[in-house]
């Protein structure tokens, strides 16, 4: 510890001595805050990709085989009519590139980069190059997942789940380098987030500011903490199953292939063993972003901090024994089953205390409407939804009739849309001020967020009455199913409400670009917010605080405390003894 | 609300599964608007005003213990209630003498009868193409494989679904309440032809049944 702080004051004096050049200030840069703001650019621009694939899917399910507006140039055959093979390759680039492109180089790469340091009072992350690497690694994993569009034979499009052995066995599916460049990106994808993960554990553990005990650390960074440690467990199961994926296709090894003796269920093992924990990695970062923005804007202590904390370590724990739910009606035996369905209903328990601590914080709070307040409030109550409709999918029986329709899609968008996307917003307009050293613009906020809150329930919403109507999910036309007719209307309302929510973005993208450019200068602390990074200036410079790291004497959220006259008591404040208080 | 949503019931089991449905829909559905409302009103009543300040409170232990313990023994109930209906559909087989043997392959359901001897692989098998002939109120039951990727036998109105896996066989069963004609789709993504994989399954009167099996599973013997 004292060797490492002796060495980051050694580099802040050195520091001053030469600027860094551009490439090493913007390209291959070391500083933790450059490599946040690559990855959130990284996961904005993947995002518009990701948006315009799903409402491609999403024109297709309203208006099955009429042309896609826009489309007509790239599928000149057609017309702008898309076929089953280019609908099938559609949603499974949406997901692909919302999961791991989007919300991941978001939630944990930027404000994982962004959060950590300046919170815990370090100077950078505790391996700088490892970090520049993780981002550049990143990259190009989706810089590679871009070219498998432009490949002979279209995309992978076996779904972002690719099942064997329709996506191990080219004939099957069709696809043969998509699919590939799908597993090839995924692998090098692994071994970024593994250097990521690795870096933030590391920081967390060694690089705490004096007085930052692990109890006093703001809750976003112990979910991050915690990401940090399902990345680094759970990423590795998926690299090694996109390797045998790809050794079965490439190979002729039999992993997944029965006449040779392999195993289709391993796939899926292998793929939820990852896929669980994974869903937890989207959102436990935006669990921790709200449980930091409510305080803030409630003006109040978080209510029951502990509890916060451990329902989230026992979420982490938990999430590695839940999913098997993913495989009720798999052929995995149905014994087993059982075991998963008690697991999967004790996993909402630590859920359920997070939103009644939630709830509790606005409890006898000062509420303030903020921007980032009204995305976090979203999270939650959007949350709450999207946790009551999984409960549904605990329960095997139900599950039965449930499992492959649109009441799952419905579920996981109120999570990783309703939930991560939400979480997001609020923590770039929280932590914009900071980040870029401006202020965001207001009216646009509320312009981005309140469409963005209608439309986002208008689209998803229906998918939940659809899915009980037992509409499947990833098929090209409902119209072909005499049962699901009937409900068609659904499909067209669910379309205008996707169209709205990607148009609700128009504001977004705009008050970026311009609050980034020409937004108001923002001051050191905006939100009268009591953590650390609200210490450093804005931006802050290379190594964050000048020769002194600040020092801590509590706990982050003490917000209308009696101890000070303000409604705010910053952790670096020094305590105020009953004796040398003078009024 | 439901009703107006899922498909018709017509199975045995499926009443099982529309109960357990209805039960989760309205403790979510309860929960929620609960959750909702406190919000709301929280959201209201405490929006900042001038010269209030906020109640400083680090939370409370009862709270904490009370919103651990209820929501964790509703979801014990809730697991207990799922276990006889989970385990009379895919942990026990009915005893029967009606098998079918569904074999799944890109992207068509191909159901055998296994003929007069009763013996699925012998000569007398009878193969057809996305339908399924079985009588009302008779326990069916269905083997089900596999011949190239994963496909799911699912009928929406018999509340069933299973996935066919090539290398395996699973046994399946179901028993329908009303004569009819029910869909048969694939829900698990097969291919560029997996919209539009579906078969049907015919439930016809004992009567109807006999007459249409003496025509198609037992007339060609007679050539």
């Amino acid at each position: 510890m004292s060797a490492t702080s002796a060495a980051a004051h050694a580099h802040v004096e050195h520091a001053g001595h030469h600027e860094l050049g551009f490439v090493r200030t913007y390209i291959f840069s070391t500083d933790h805050k450059m490599i946040s703001r690559q990855f959130l650019f990284l996961g904005l621009f993947m995002m518009i990709l990701g948006g315009l694939l799903a409402l491609v899917v999403r024109w297709q399910l309203a208006w099955p085989e009429t042309p896609v507006p826009g489309l007509g140039g790239l599928l000149k055959e057609t017309g702008g009519v898309l076929e089953p093979g280019q609908y099938n390759m559609a949603f499974t680039m949406h997901a692909t590139i919302m999961v791991f492109f989007v919300i991941m180089p978001i939630l944990a790469g930027s404000f994982g980069n962004f959060c950590i340091p300046l919170m815990i009072g370090a100077r950078d992350m505790a391996f700088p190059v490892l970090n520049m690497l993780s981002f550049w690694v990143t990259a190009s994993a989706g810089l590679i997942m871009l070219v498998g569009f432009f490949v002979p034979g279209g995309h992978a499009a076996a779904g972002w789940t690719s099942y064997a052995p329709l996506a191990s066995v080219v004939e099957y599916s069709g696809v043969n380098w998509g699919q590939n460049i799908w597993c090839i990106s995924l692998f090098i994808m692994g071994i970024g987030s593994m250097m990521g993960s690795i870096n933030y554990i590391t920081t967390i553990i060694n690089m705490r500011a004096p007085g930052m005990k692990l109890f006093r650390m703001p809750l976003v960074v112990w979910s991050l903490f915690i990401t940090a440690i399902l990345l680094l467990l759970a990423l590795p199961v998926l690299t090694s199953g996109v390797a045998m994926l790809l050794f079965d296709r490439w190979l002729g090894t039999s992993w997944f292939r029965p006449s040779g003796g392999g195993e289709p269920l391993l796939w899926q093992h292998l793929f939820w063993y990852f896929g669980h924990p994974e869903v937890y990695i989207l959102i436990l970062p935006a669990m921790g972003i709200a449980s930091e923005i409510l305080p803030v804007f409630a003006r109040k202590p978080i209510f029951g901090y502990h509890a916060m904390a451990f329902s989230m370590i026992g979420i982490a724990f938990l999430s590695w024994i839940v999913y098997g739910h993913h495989m009720f009606v798999s052929g995995m035996n149905p014994a087993l089953g059982m075991a998963f369905t008690v697991t999967t209903m004790i996993i909402a328990v630590p859920s359920a205390i997070k939103t009644f601590n939630w709830l509790g914080t606005l409890w006898g709070g000062r509420i303030q409407f903020t921007v980032p307040m009204l995305n976090a409030l979203a999270f939650v109550s959007m949350f709450v939804i999207g946790g009551l409709s999984g409960i549904f999918m605990a329960s095997t029986p139900v599950d039965i009739f449930i499992q492959d329709t649109y009441f799952i899609v419905a579920h996981i968008h109120y999570v990783v849309f309703g939930g991560s996307i939400f979480g997001a917003f609020a923590a770039i307009y929280f932590w914009f001020p900071k980040m870029f050293g401006r202020m965001t613009n207001v009216a646009l906020g509320h312009l981005h967020f309140w469409p963005t809150f209608v439309f986002f329930n208008l689209t998803f919403f229906p998918m939940h009455i659809i899915g009980v109507g037992g509409q499947m999910r990833r098929i090209y036309n409902p119209m072909q199913y005499e049962f699901l007719q009937h409900q068609q209307h659904w499909n067209v309302v669910i379309t205008i409400g996707a169209l709205g929510l990607g148009i609700s973005q128009i504001p977004f993208v705009i008050n970026f670009f311009w609050s980034l450019f020409a937004g108001k200068k923002a001051p050191l602390n905006p939100w009268n917010s009591t953590t650390l990074e609200w210490t450093a200036p804005s931006p802050p410079p290379h190594l964050n605080w000048g020769p002194t790291l600040p020092t801590v004497y509590r706990g982050p959220y003490e917000y209308s405390s009696p101890e000070s006259k303000e409604d705010f008591l910053p952790q670096t404040a020094p305590p105020v003894h009953a004796g040398a208080r003078r009024h | 609300m439901l009703n107006w949503w899922l498909p018709e019931n017509v199975s045995t089991y499926g009443k099982d599964i529309d109960w357990l449905f209805h039960l989760i829909y309205y403790i979510t559905g309860v929960t929620f608007i609960l959750v909702a409302v406190t919000m709301v009103a929280f959201l209201w009543v405490y929006r900042d005003r001038p010269g209030r300040r906020a109640r400083y409170t680090h939370g409370s232990t009862p709270l904490e213990i009370a919103w651990t313990v209820v929501p964790a023994l509703i979801l014990v109930v809730l697991t207990l209630l799922s276990v006889p209906a989970w385990s009379k559909i895919k942990m026990t087989q009915p005893d029967t003498d009606f098998e079918v043997l569904v074999t799944a392959k890109q992207f068509n359901w191909q159901m055998t009868y296994p003929g007069a001897d009763g013996k699925f692989g012998t000569a007398d098998d009878k193969t057809l193409l996305d339908e399924m002939h079985v009588p009302v109120n008779k326990v069916v039951r269905v083997i089900l494989k596999s011949q190239d990727v994963i496909h799911s036998f699912f009928v929406p109105q018999f509340r069933m679904k299973q996935d066919a896996v090539p290398g395996r066989e699973i046994r399946q069963w179901f028993e329908a309440t009303r004569p009819g004609k029910y869909e048969l789709p694939c829900a698990e993504l097969c291919g560029f032809g997996h919209s539009g994989m579906k078969g049907w399954i015919y439930v016809h009167t004992p009567d109807d049944y006999a007459k249409w099996a003496a025509e198609n599973l037992t007339a060609e013997e007679k050539k």
